[in-house]
């Protein structure tokens, strides 16, 4: 794999345009690590880091189902005073870390903020999206005037750190939200977080299989909906802002239907399951590969956004 | 299997004060070592390893805390939901003389063990160790498939002392090819370090907090690596690398705390 898959995203160089999403493999910094350099991602995302140590919800949290995978952690988080072995771990290496920040309200988020510039990630994500932490997440991106907000307070609190919210598929206009963002400062949107909430109910028990009995839904279900998320929001913004893609996207051809919709760089986090190992990264990016290569498609930049042509 | 399936408790035998094995009627498609999640719908739903495997599967539950008190209040004919198997097991093919070496809990995969390769004509000799004499399981299950040798801290039963000693002792007279060991870290520390010093390979089943049991969420992390999918079982190269072994361990809100913090109110 070559040149064809240096990114440059928000100025930061990249030496692939694949990442690691928030929420996957938590915010254990050695296991961040093999994700670049075992799996070979260009980036990773810590999980959503909070202001103070959260449990999250009681299990089963996260279960497979036959399209994807349901969840409702319930954004658990050691909190920012606790993660002091993790950033030393990243230490040297957070040109390639993304840090998402969860908050319970507009000023959690700018504390959180501040705390988490100072160890310098290559971009910061505020999680306004999350569709099963009550009073968290979502409740802060279903309105634009929410979302604008926080981009605002964050942009204020991170100095010259790219801010790239993560929007909520369940927001009745995405790329007004978005849009909103890109007004109050953001420098990316990343899109999407979980789809839903959604239900499985295990009949034999006659319960709902979540303790949390409603969680977001990711894998390959959800793909259609993110893809027109990504489509909208590129629309929405007028094709000038990068966007993190993700959603469903577990082989070359899907990433290559996000490019087409308008992003630039790609999540793969529910995929990790169906492959059980870190591969999964390499394995999308060859298979992209190759189809760049069938279509004589010499750079993958070539292809972000033509589906809107 | 993806889904839970939801089994019907068949029999519940008390192994010893503190720990019940529960036998279901749910073949499972799983080699020792591996384990499964027992679900308690409205409850929760935690982590076990199979103790038998066959037509009919068991897990054995010790009494820790609220999820596995509740667990012994089920009665035969109780019913509760299972999702797996999950995890690497034990690799025992190429072992021709396996010496296990279980204490507490850490007993039931490897018992599961023991009679694998009792039927693949490996007897296998097997430290059993416990506290005292009231907390030793499988006594009777172990003593017609291995050569059975028992410690207690006290000395209630068998010898008094520690696991460890008495494998040093067996290593010093017969020719072991692998060591199987399961059980709390304070005695796999000093474990792993007899066998580098004898030269003789391990393999260990160890314990992390887990919730997706699929690699997904990185709950279940020591060292980076992640002991739902590239565990339980570890060999001794791998081991070698875990620095946390016996030192370190993630809570439930993947904060990284002393072992002893995290195993609060763990008897095992
Ligand atoms: C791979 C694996 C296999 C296991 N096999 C067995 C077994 O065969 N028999 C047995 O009795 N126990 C086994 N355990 C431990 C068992 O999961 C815990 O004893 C149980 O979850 C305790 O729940 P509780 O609510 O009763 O106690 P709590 O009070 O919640 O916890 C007591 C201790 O149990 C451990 N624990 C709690 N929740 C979890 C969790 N979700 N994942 C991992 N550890 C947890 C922690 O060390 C904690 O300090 C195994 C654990 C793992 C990871
Ligand atoms: C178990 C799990 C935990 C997640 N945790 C977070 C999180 O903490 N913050 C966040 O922004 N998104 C979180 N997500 C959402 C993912 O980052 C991603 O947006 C979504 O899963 C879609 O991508 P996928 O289909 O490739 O998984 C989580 C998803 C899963 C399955
Ligand atoms: S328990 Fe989720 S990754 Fe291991």
């Amino acid at each position: 794999m070559g040149l064809e898959f240096k990114t440059v995203f928000c100025g930061k160089k990249f030496p692939n345009p694949a990442v690691l999403p928030s929420g996957f493999l938590g915010v254990n910094a050695e296991v961040l690590l093999r994700v670049l350099d075992e799996g070979g991602a260009g980036a990773v995302t810590m999980k959503s880091i909070g202001l103070v140590e959260r449990e999250g919800n009681p299990n089963p949290t996260v279960v497979p189902w036959e399209h994807g995978v349901i969840n409702a952690v319930g954004l658990p988080t050691p909190g920012i005073e606790n993660l002091n072995d993790e950033w030393q771990g990243l230490n040297g290496r957070m040109d390639r870390v993304i840090a998402s920040i969860l908050g319970g309200s507009f000023e959690d988020f700018e504390e959180v903020a501040k705390a988490v510039a100072v160890h310098k990630p290559a971009l910061i994500e505020p999680n306004i999206s999350c569709p099963h932490a009550k009073g968290h997440g979502q409740a802060f991106g279903l309105r634009a005037e929410d979302a604008a907000k926080v981009t605002e307070k964050v942009k204020n609190a991170v100095g010259k750190i790219p801010v790239m919210p993560k929007m909520t598929p369940q927001a009745h206009d995405i790329g007004e939200v978005a849009k909103a963002c890109v007004d109050a400062g953001a420098d990316a949107i990343c899109a999407i977080n979980t789809v839903g909430p959604g239900m499985l109910i295990n009949i034999e028990a006659r319960a709902p299989v979540l303790a949390n009995k409603r969680g977001g839904l990711s894998g390959p279900a959800i793909k259609p909906i993110g893809v027109r998320c990504v489509y909208d929001i590129y629309e929405a913004t007028g094709g000038e802002v990068p966007i993190l893609g993700m959603g469903g996207i577990s082989h070359g051809r899907d990433l290559i239907e996000y490019a087409m919709a308008g992003a630039s760089m790609y999540g793969i986090g529910t995929a990790i399951h169906y492959t059980r190992d870190l591969d999964v990264f390499g394995d999308v990016l060859g298979e992209t590969e190759k189809w760049m290569n069938q279509e004589g498609v010499k750079n993958l930049k070539d292809v972000v956004g033509v589906a809107h042509k | 299997m993806d889904n839970h399936v939801i089994v019907k408790i068949k029999k519940i035998e008390q192994e010893c004060s503190d720990i019940k094995t529960f036998w279901f009627e749910q073949e499972l498609n799983a080699s020792p070592g591996q384990f499964v999640m027992v679900w308690l719908p409205g409850i929760d739903e935690k982590p076990f390893t199979l103790s038998s495997i066959g037509n009919e599967s068991a897990i054995s539950v010790q009494k820790r805390g609220i999820f596995t008190e509740k667990m012994h209040k089920l009665k035969e004919g109780d019913e509760f939901g299972v999702r797996g198997p999950f995890g690497h097991g034990f690799h025992f093919g190429k072992t021709t003389k396996p010496l296990l070496v279980g204490g507490g809990c850490g007993n039931a995969n490897l018992t599961a063990l023991a009679e694998m390769l009792a039927e693949h004509g490996k007897k296998p000799a097997y430290v059993l160790g416990a506290r005292t004499a009231d907390l030793l399981p499988y006594e009777k299950r172990l003593e017609k498939i291995s050569d059975l040798y028992i410690t207690t801290d006290d000395g209630s039963k068998g010898e008094k002392g520690f696991t460890t000693q008495k494998v040093e002792e067996l290593l010093g007279k017969e020719g072991f090819d692998c060591v199987f060991a399961c059980g709390p870290e304070v005695m796999l520390v000093p474990l792993l370090e007899v066998c580098k010093k004898k030269g003789i390979e391990c393999q260990f089943s160890l314990e992390r907090f887990m919730k997706c049991a699929v690699g997904l969420c990185g709950e279940c992390c020591i060292n980076g690596k992640l002991v739902c999918v590239e565990g339980p079982v570890f060999d001794k190269k791998h081991l070698e690398q875990l620095t946390e072994l016996g030192k370190f361990a993630r809570t439930k809100s993947g904060k990284l705390v002393d072992l002893g913090e995290y195993s609060k109110g763990n008897k095992c």
